[in-house]
């Protein structure tokens, strides 16, 4: 079968790149090992409730006459209006570190009082910084990367307030340990602090489901359940997609939103180690507790809170199987819903060590996942009003949960630290998009997506 | 097509593209972008629009002659009267 693109993955990314080349006319191809769209942002159902996997917000919540912002200018790309997605916006969002909280909500001039209320000898140099943001072009494709630390660090002399702002940033999307590179810094910082948080009531699974409806309307075609077993390259363009089931498919280009690393893992005779040293390490545990009670009855309001309660935030790949000192916590039923969901749910995200993870047998593997509970629930009891006895029922994935579904090496959420920003390879027929394009969190998987399908495809064609 | 029908096909693709933006008082002679709020993105959609209806092929390097409207209808103009 032969396509004019075929593309890997009906993640974000996959699926915007889908519905922009397929509603343009284009044969397209997307091939998804998995049962179930999504990749990192997806949902599952566990004893009748619906769970998501990834999504904790959508970025980049801006009102729609704010056209050239991200949000706005990915639904006119792919053809949606702004009602499609269903978005609530968040109530209050807290950044807590010890003997400090900074709150923020979609509202850009509260965050900016807030940060001159707590730190007022950083006032002005928060303005220095706002100024190097709005400056700083974020999406050119061909900027060097600076270290972001490096950046605040000549700006502000109270490294607190560096850490508070680096903590919900990296959080959301950061690849590299300790550090961000400055056009990512940007990007995270206009999409949570200076736009903001919003989710549907329906969860990940609204969006998934505009997409795939979005994309077979123009004509695509989505294979589920078939993963790529091999790309056979001659003369510096992969020639064929090798599928597991043994057929094969030819296409003009191929996008792949399966991580570069990854990627360059599917190339038939390449050299593993040559690319090694580019997969990420950053994995999570994710905690999801289902309370039979709304957390705001409990006292607790907050949409988001990212906590930090050591000394010193540490963004890096844990020397134990989970980093409880610091986290997100998410609670979805404090978005401004029309109708609340129907049980409370919290949940709680922390850094994780793949390998520990993965070196643990069936047994000590459970025993651990309750353990880490324990841990991380004793942890956020510093800052959440008591809600374990309320608690009816508890879900946990891991690094290796995370592996499994989305193939990520290392169970890298945020896939490998060096962004390949162009979205070319070494073969003139592949391109990376996704992740590993570096755009970030939903808004910015999607745009990933249209941008690399417009200028590697419908520009070239 | 006219070299009217087809500045009221630019129009109209562009409408579609930025329903909200009011393009009754679009002068010819000065940039689209400079005009309205269109960003590379929606530029690019004028141009793929343009492909879908008609089958016209505007290669990367012609795209700066789309930057205003009587450049684009002079630039369309040939590869558009027979259609």
């Amino acid at each position: 079968m032969h396509y004019d693109v075929v593309i890997i993955g009906a993640g974000m990314s996959g699926l915007a790149a889908g519905i922009r080349l397929a509603y343009y006319g284009k044969r397209v191809c997307i091939v998804e090992k998995h049962y179930r769209v999504g990749g990192l942002n997806s949902f599952y159902n566990r004893s009748g409730r619906k769970f998501d996997v990834g999504l904790h917000a959508v970025t980049n919540y801006v009102s729609k006459n704010m056209r050239l912002a991200p949000l706005p200018k990915l639904l006119r790309q792919l053809k949606l209006k702004p009602e499609d997605f269903a978005l609530c916006p968040q109530r209050m969002s807290v950044i807590r570190f010890p003997n400090k909280i900074l709150r923020f909500n979609n509202d850009f001039s509260f965050f900016v009082r807030e940060v001159t209320d707590n730190f007022p000898r950083e006032a002005d140099n928060f303005q220095k910084l706002l100024k190097t943001i709005f400056d700083y072009d974020e999406l050119n494709l061909y900027a060097k990367p600076r270290s972001a630390r490096e950046i605040l660090s000549s700006i502000f002399g109270d490294p607190l307030l560096i850490d508070m702002l680096f903590c919900p940033l990296m959080f959301y999307g950061n690849a590299q340990e300790n550090d961000m590179e400055f056009g990512q810094f940007v990007i995270m910082f206009k999409s949570i602090f200076c736009e903001g948080f919003a989710r549907p009531r329906a969860g990940v699974r609204q969006i998934l489901d505009v997409l795939v409806r979005k994309y077979k309307d123009c004509g695509g075609e989505l294979r589920m359940r078939c993963a790529v077993r091999s790309l056979k390259c001659a003369h510096g363009r992969v020639e064929s997609i090798v599928l597991e089931n043994g057929e094969i498919l030819t296409a003009d280009r191929i996008l792949s939103s399966a991580g570069y690393v990854e990627t360059m893992n599917l190339l038939a005779n390449h050299e593993p180690a040559h690319f090694e040293h580019y997969a990420g390490q950053l994995s999570f545990v994710e905690f999801i507790l289902v309370l039979n009670r709304e957390p705001a009855e409990l006292g607790y309001t907050a949409t988001i809170t990212f906590y930090n309660n050591s000394d010193k935030f540490r963004y890096r790949k844990p020397e134990q199987l989970v980093d409880v000192s610091s986290g997100v916590v998410c609670c979805p039923n404090n978005f401004q819903f029309d109708e609340p969901l129907p049980e409370g749910i919290i949940r709680i995200t922390n850094l994780a060590n793949y390998e520990l993870w993965n070196q643990l047998d069936e047994q000590a593997y459970k025993a651990q996942k309750g353990a880490c509970l324990e841990a991380t629930l004793e942890e956020v009891m510093k800052f959440i009003p008591d809600f374990r006895k309320h608690i009816v029922f508890t879900d946990i994935f891991t690094p290796r949960t995370i592996y499994r579904f989305t193939g990520h090496i290392n169970g890298a959420v945020y896939g490998t630290p060096h962004k390949v920003k162009t979205g070319k390879t070494h073969l003139e027929n592949l391109f990376i998009c996704g992740t590993d394009q570096g755009f970030l969190g939903i808004v910015g998987a999607m745009l990933s997506g249209i941008s690399m399908a417009n200028l590697h495809i419908l520009q070239k064609t | 097509m006219t070299k009217e029908q087809i500045r009221a096909t630019i129009l109209e693709i562009i409408a579609q593209i930025v329903p909200d933006e009011d393009l009754s008082n679009l002068k010819g002679n000065i940039p689209i972008r400079e005009q309205i709020e269109l960003d590379s993105m929606d530029f690019l959609d004028i141009i793929m629009e343009l492909r879908k209806r008609y089958g016209i092929e505007v290669p990367e390097d012609d795209y700066v002659q789309l930057a205003t409207l009587d450049s684009s209808v002079a630039y369309l103009e040939p590869r558009m009267k027979n259609l």
